[in-house]
């Protein structure tokens, strides 16, 4: 095994996490009623602490005094192997609630597949998480349902969500360069696999949300998870990276 | 007792365990809540391994940390506290006393028939209120004051109250 493809696809996974939980901590105090706020930071919070895992583990891969906040907060946007949906700016709530939505639905696609990973700290990860994911997939499905087939506003505000999140779903199943790699050890997820299923899980959402599934053929962006960004990455990390840039080595 | 080198028991260091209490809920020691994995006595250092509720959970890194203290003033002036993540913590593991403890403290337990959520959307628990004990309860948000817990409200108390949810 290579062990810089292994590091480099637990480091997107963990980049993955780690980039949504940040964006939606964003709306820790600004959330549209307080039950909600405290759901989205909770959903945050497990985001995090998933993160946390995979760059603890991630930072012994990589050796040479690598921790999990200098894999956090040391590296710039060009190493960061996140998908672009990730990174996407909060919009309204609608965008927030699609964009976790399609995430969650993938990740927790992913993470099943990851349960029999014949790396056992990866599978134990995995297992931990999924719980809490069949959490973010059950509450922003009710969601986008709520939204999708409620008022006329909520349900055009969500059709400009699902326009403006889409092409940034194509990504999600297009193997990288390392997981290509790895995949011909069989020891990566064969992301292209997951595809049916998720777009089946979310056709049935989007049903009942009475929203109009895409069609086929939308140009697709790619390159996050070759550390190729949109601009709102850099903009993220300069937030979240502030502190241990200005004060190398602060603790709290 | 202070404990010497060679003289460590498991039942000793269990009942040390039983006065570290979750910070977020003081009435739960980590025995309660089916966090201590094992007590491993074999060399002089004794092992206490541990597994964390949910990822993201604060009270995680102060609670190794007052077991850590607890055990010192029992005089174990080291101890090795490891975390393991499989298999993956369940509310099943949650003690009997410590659901009854919870329940006297205003937070309903979780429900002992469905420990694992599922993907019914839009589905209620039938959970109980934790202060007039009547089923007729709502769910106000999926996510509460912490991870482990959801917020109801009882509609015939009309009391708020925490649901520690099934995981």
């Amino acid at each position: 095994m290579d062990n810089r493809n292994f590091s480099d696809y637990i480091l997107h996974l963990a980049d993955n996490v780690l980039i949504l939980g940040q964006r939606n901590s964003e709306w820790c105090g600004h959330g549209p009623v307080l039950e909600q706020d405290i759901a989205i930071t909770n959903i945050s919070l497990d985001l995090i602490g998933q993160a946390r895992s995979l760059y603890q583990y991630a930072a012994e891969l990589v050796g040479n005094g690598a921790t999990e906040d200098t894999l956090a907060y040391l590296r710039d946007a060009r190493q960061f192997k996140n998908c672009l949906l990730v990174e996407q700016p909060n919009g309204d709530w609608a965008h927030t609630i699609t964009r976790q939505f399609l995430f969650s639905v993938y990740q927790r696609l992913l993470y099943t597949k990851l349960l029999q990973h014949s790396d056992s700290r990866l599978a134990a990860i995995a297992e931990k998480s999924l719980k809490e994911v069949t959490y973010h997939v059950r509450w922003s499905s009710e969601w986008v349902i709520r939204l999708g087939d409620g008022t006329a506003e909520s349900n055009e505000r969500m059709c400009k969500a699902v326009e403006t999140l889409w092409p940034y779903t194509g990504e999600l199943f297009l193997p990288s360069s390392y997981e290509a790699a790895l995949g011909k050890e069989g020891l990566t997820v064969n992301v292209s696999s997951l595809q049916a299923d998720w777009e089946q899980q979310v056709r049935e959402i989007f049903s009942e949300a009475t929203l109009p599934y895409p069609p086929s053929g939308i140009w697709m962006q790619r390159g996050g998870k070759e550390g190729i960004h949109t601009e709102h990455l850099g903009y993220i990390l300069a937030e979240m990276q502030f502190m241990q840039r200005a004060y190398p080595g602060l603790e709290w | 007792m202070v404990a010497t080198t060679g003289n460590i028991s498991v039942s000793h260091i269990r009942e040390i365990l039983e006065s570290v209490t979750d910070p977020e809920v003081p009435v739960l020691s980590v025995l309660d809540l089916g966090i201590v994995r094992d007590i491993k006595v074999n060399g002089p250092v004794p092992e206490i391994v541990i597994t964390p509720t949910y990822t993201g959970c604060p009270a995680m890194d102060m609670i190794r940390m007052n077991i850590r203290m607890a055990l010192l003033q029992h005089g174990y002036k080291e101890v090795n506290i490891t975390t393991v993540l499989s298999p993956a913590w369940t509310t099943d593991w949650m003690s009997e006393a410590g659901k009854e403890k919870l329940r006297a403290y205003g937070i309903a337990p979780p429900h002992p028939k469905q420990q694992v959520c599922d993907m019914r959307l839009f589905d209620e628990e039938a959970v109980q209120c934790p202060h007039c004990q009547s089923y007729q309860t709502r769910r106000i948000s999926e996510f509460g004051s912490t991870a482990c817990k959801a917020l109801y409200q009882c509609n015939n108390c009309q009391e708020p109250f925490d649901y520690f949810k099934c995981h």
